[in-house]
């Protein structure tokens, strides 16, 4: 069972906004979503193990050796806003 | 027959016969979507700014290409179909796209999508949705459905897509052209905007078979800038297409034919079983019993490591930024909330909340572990088949393309349109849909074909056995 | 009021000396222009994925052996999801349930006994860049350069029972990775940084009290400093009748209190789960038993050695292995000239104070260790005299000159010629005719104090030992005429 109260704890988790239209809608369509889901639960997984990556690859290093950087221009080109080489952003109070 | 309607192997081959001029091939292609494109809407961004080319200087494969929006290209707009990304110019290649600049291919633009390649239908796009070429009021499939469409609309000569859970299958299938979900570490997956990154695979769609071999030929292989990239040797995959499928045993999974799945569909699959029959290939029914826990699944694993992938996007570094009118919580936060707010679409705003709620404390082992555990079983379900099958043959989708706006408000119908091709993400191995018939609607059907992990060869073996006998791949679109 | 027990965990924060970042070929090096060493890796831009450096596992695995951990057989990585501008990804690329290090102890000295304080774990993740608050633009700046250095998190058991102890154990943990070298170990540079966590119970009750997390320690003395405050604030709380609140305290160096950090009171939910873009890590035990032959000699071995092998004081040994580069000094010293004694004195007396007035290490001097053990000789056979001796060393230190040359240079050349000392000795003989007078009537040792007379005169260059031979002939000679 899924709240409007866990949506907006979620929705606050991830970062988005939702209004209060959007809460009601996802509220349904999560909860339905996660009815869909609960199939899981009819498998009895106690001693599955579990797969992270389905290739069986491991150790995969590169070694300790300097590629080249971007530019300073190229690394903030794309910046909504920036100040003198770096990206600015609301002031972060501590 | 026009230019933009040959096969690349068609354009190489007058190419070295001097009677095919690549630049007439490009140009036809630009033709096609200067007149078809404001129909079609294949591409989100097709102007030359950027991925110009010089027609005096070709490389080997001067093939015009549309690339999926979600492929990085060098200071050309990439934005995954998305407002988030607007303004977005990646300053790198993925190493798909250094590939193709190495072999020459011509870059046509940026094919549509839905958003981060969240949906089957293509109608999530923040630019609009695409049509079906073959039928203009249905989708072409998705999430790669302007890669398809291009491709089945003349409007490209090749396309590449990428798929997390059938986005290149199912497009391909619901628009009659042949694409390939490459095994999971055979292509470079750097540069490819990540959807869910344990699943997700660039993959060639093309016209025919041949095509798709000798596209595939040019972007796989290992990657250093890829830790999951498989360092094993690529064969030449157009050595494969020996037209002989004598003795090979393909599987029928029988949970691949129940419920939901169109008559007119399974007919087409089982005319294709029976013409490989004719050809020698030997068939037989098997299970795979946790085929139906595998939309559920992916729905947990991919929406989590979505919900993570895509929150990069926040307004900080490049793309959308917003600030509500009144201040909410703190300047930064709401800096974050109202960005993502705006910035996002009601799919990816749902499937990043379904991905955080699944991974959220106190959820973790319910979902996510949960759903990485019944993946082990899926893929031990392929396991199981491959110790006694070269391939397994089932439709690529249970219907052929749908009509605009049919299943949009409804999410859940939606997740299920993937059904037959979700498992091989899951499973990690390769498969391609190739078309078989066409309904009497007029729409195109997929049969796929799925392969043991690296063996890409039998696909192509397959289908192109399969293509030599038919005519299906051959018809062109008249728009 | 009741008696309380402090309980003190630590987690420093380590980052490694690697010349490139965890994940990509971006440069380490501190202090360059804004968002100059950055890629799309290290930038997280969409499309880009993480590479491990293969330096930073043997990095970790050399610290997680030199305190004593358990290396994972398995060994993988994890996302830390969470939201903060210097985080480009908006999650950390760290390591949750599969560290490369588990279950080890460090022994430190701390209150005259040697306490053996657990680690409950040793992991790898990445740097987050910088956050520079800005008045002028009423904003905060953000540079990328810092993002993916590679960092090994060393997070303690709550062992420490006291701020002192918390300082011990730090001054050990340093010592220790200086010699791993495998970080330089800067709290200046932020190279190393510590968190702490302090709770309080009372004597005698098993459950640890509420903790708080003390942050902004910028120094072993903050980390002591705050830790006391900590305490007391604590004690003050409950014998109030309050209840401590599990929060983040950030340590105000100037007003010499802890203030709690309220912006970051939201839920934390990280949301761990497995690093899709990196293949996990397999070490078997012969790679880890390679890494353990291939440590280099502890400070606690070299201690001993140092006792057994050139006969020292536990002192003096001590102070040569309290700072590596000293300690490695001294070994090369004795090589060139075996007396381990001299050596050790001239270090420990002379040397170690010229370094601690010029606040350098010996590897930022100009020393050679041929003029160090040269210099020395020359004193101990009389070239020279002790104190033109440490006046030669401290232009060695400036300038990396040797004794000869630096002799010749300042005009430290020993006035030794007999004719040109006895003039000198002439005079102060004359000066001084009742301490000649009481040398003759057998107070013997006044002697020393023409000797010294002498030496003002010459400015030091003299020979003492030559002098008092020549005084002792002189007033013999003429108390037998």
């Amino acid at each position: 069972m899924i709240t409007k109260k866990d949506v907006q704890y979620i929705a606050h988790l991830s970062r988005i906004h939702l209004t209060d239209e959007e809460t009601e809608k996802l509220t349904t369509t999560l909860e339905d979503i996660l009815g869909y889901i609960e199939k899981l639960n009819t498998l009895d997984v106690s001693t599955v193990k579990p797969t992270s990556h389905v290739l069986p690859l491991q150790n995969v290093f590169r070694r300790d050796l300097p590629r080249p950087s971007l530019s300073q221009a190229d690394a903030i080109k794309s910046a909504p806003e920036s100040h003198k080489g770096s990206f600015k952003v609301p002031q972060v109070i501590e | 027959m026009k230019l933009n309607e040959l096969t690349a192997h068609e354009i190489l081959k007058g190419m070295s016969e001097k009677c095919i001029n690549p630049a007439d091939v490009y140009r036809s292609v630009r033709e096609a979507i200067k007149t078809h494109d404001p129909k079609i809407h294949a591409y989100v961004h097709h102007e030359d700014d950027g991925i110009a080319f010089d027609e005096k200087k070709f490389g080997r494969f001067p093939i015009p290409i549309a690339i999926k929006d979600n492929i990085c290209i060098k200071n050309y707009p990439t934005t995954c179909a998305s407002h988030i990304l607007q303004g977005f110019r990646p300053p790198y290649d993925a190493t798909v796209i250094k590939k193709l600049r190495e072999a020459g291919l011509i870059f046509l633009g940026h094919a549509n999508m839905d958003e981060f390649a969240f949906g089957s239908s293509t109608e999530s796009s923040y630019f609009g949705v695409t049509r079906n070429p073959w039928k203009l009021d249905c989708v072409p499939g998705g999430s790669s459905g302007g890669s398809a469409a291009a491709v089945a609309a003349n409007e490209a000569i090749w396309a590449l897509g990428s798929d997390t859970g059938g986005s290149i299958r199912q497009p391909a299938s619901f628009c009659g052209v042949v694409g390939l979900k490459p095994t999971y570490g055979r292509v470079s997956r750097y540069g490819l905007i990540a959807f869910a990154s344990s699943l997700d695979q660039i993959g060639p769609i093309t016209k025919d078979i041949e095509d798709n071999a000798l596209l595939l030929n040019l972007i796989a292989g290992h990657d250093e800038m890829d830790s999951t990239s498989a360092d094993i040797p690529v064969p030449d995959f157009t050595h494969a297409l020996t037209k002989d499928v004598k003795d090979l045993k393909i599987a029928i999974p029988k949970e691949y034919f129940v419920e939901g799945i169109d008559e007119e569909v399974k007919t087409s699959i089982f005319d294709a079983i029976e013409l490989l029959k004719a050809k020698g290939a030997q068939f037989k029914e098997i299970s795979m019993p946790h085929t139906a826990y595998a939309v559920a699944t992916y729905y947990i694993l991919a929406t989590a490591e979505a919900s993570s992938n895509l929150a990069r996007f926040d307004g900080v570094q490049y793309g959308l930024r917003a600030q509500p009118s009144q201040q909410r919580r703190t300047p930064i936060i709401d800096l974050y909330e109202e960005t993502r707010h705006q910035g996002f679409g009601a799919e990816a705003k749902r499937r990043i909340m379904l991905g955080t709620y699944s991974l959220s404390s106190g959820y973790y082992d319910a979902y996510y572990l949960k759903a990485q555990k019944v993946r082990t079983l899926i893929k031990q379900d392929f396991d199981e088949a491959f110790k006694s099958f070269d391939a397994i043959i089932t439709p690529t989708a249970p219907t052929t393309a749908f009509k605009l706006g049919e299943k949009t408000s409804d999410p859940l119908s939606m997740y299920l349109s993937d059904i037959y091709t979700i498992s091989v993400n899951l499973a990690g191995v390769p498969a391609i849909s190739l078309p078989c018939g066409f309904a009497k609607n007029g729409l195109p059907i997929g049969l796929q074909i799925i392969g043991k992990p690296f063996d890409e060869e039998m696909l192509f073996r397959i289908g192109h056995a399969y293509e030599q006998a038919t005519e299906w791949h051959k018809k062109r679109v008249s728009l | 009021m009741k008696n309380y027990e402090t309980v003190i965990g630590l987690e420093v924060h380590l980052q490694l000396n690697t010349q490139t970042k965890i994940f990509c070929g971006c440069s380490t090096q501190f202090g360059r222009e804004p968002n100059s060493q950055t890629c799309p890796v290290c930038l997280g831009l969409p499309g880009s994925l993480p590479v491990l450096n293969e330096q930073v596992l043997l990095s970790g695995m050399t610290i997680g052996l030199a305190l004593n951990c358990t290396i994972n057989s398995l060994v993988k990585f994890d996302r830390k999801n969470y939201y903060y501008p210097d985080l480009p990804k908006a999650y950390q690329i760290s390591q949750y349930d599969f560290p490369i290090a588990k279950e080890g102890f460090l022994k430190v000295e701390t209150g005259g006994q040697v306490k053996k304080m657990g680690i409950i774990r040793a992991h790898m993740e990445e740097d987050a860049g910088k956050l520079i608050h800005s008045p002028e633009t009423k904003s905060s700046l953000v540079d990328y350069n810092r993002t993916g250095v590679p960092l090994v998190e060393i997070v303690s058991a709550p062992d420490m029972r006291s701020a002192q102890e918390a300082y011990d154990y730090l001054t050990t943990l340093k010592l220790l990775l200086s010699y791993l070298d495998v970080s330089d170990c800067d709290m200046e540079k932020g190279s190393l940084r510590c968190d702490a966590n302090v709770s309080i119970r009372e004597q005698g009750v098993q459950v640890l009290g509420t903790k708080t997390e003390l942050k902004n320690l910028n120094s072993f003395r903050a980390v002591k400093n705050a830790i006391d405050f900590e305490v007391q604030r604590q004690i003050q709380t409950l014998e109030a009748g309050e209840r401590i609140i599990q929060e983040t305290r950030l340590w105000n160096e100037e007003k010499q209190i802890t203030v709690s950090m309220r912006s970051k009171e939201e839920a934390h939910d990280y949301r761990y789960f497995p690093e899709p873009d990196l293949v996990p890590f397999m070490i078997e035990t012969s790679m880890a038993e390679k890494a353990r032959q291939a440590l280099p000699e502890l400070p606690t071995e070299k201690l001993t050695r140092f006792i057994n092998d050139y006969k020292l004081s536990l002192y003096d040994a001590g102070v040569l292995v309290q700072d590596k580069n000293l300690a490695f000094f001294f070994e090369a010293c004795v090589k060139a000239w075996n007396n381990p004694k001299k050596i050790t004195n001239w270090i420990i007396s002379i040397l170690k104070q010229e370094l601690n007035a010029r606040r350098l290490t010996i590897a930022q001097t100009k020393l050679s260790i041929t003029h160090f053990t040269e210099l020395i000789q020359k004193v101990e056979n009389g070239t020279l005299n002790n104190l033109t001796g440490k006046e030669v060393l401290t232009h060695m230190l400036d300038t990396g000159k040797d004794s000869a040359t630096l002799i010749q240079e300042k005009g430290l050349t020993q006035v030794s010629d007999d004719a040109s000392l006895n003039t000198i000795i002439d005079q102060v003989l004359a000066e001084n005719a009742d301490i000649v007078h009481a040398i003759k009537s057998g107070k013997e040792n006044a002697i020393g104090f023409l000797v010294g007379q002498c030496m003002k005169k010459t400015q030091g260059k003299a020979n003492p030992k030559k002098i008092g031979e020549l005084i002792k002939g002189r007033i013999h000679n003429v108390s037998s005429s």
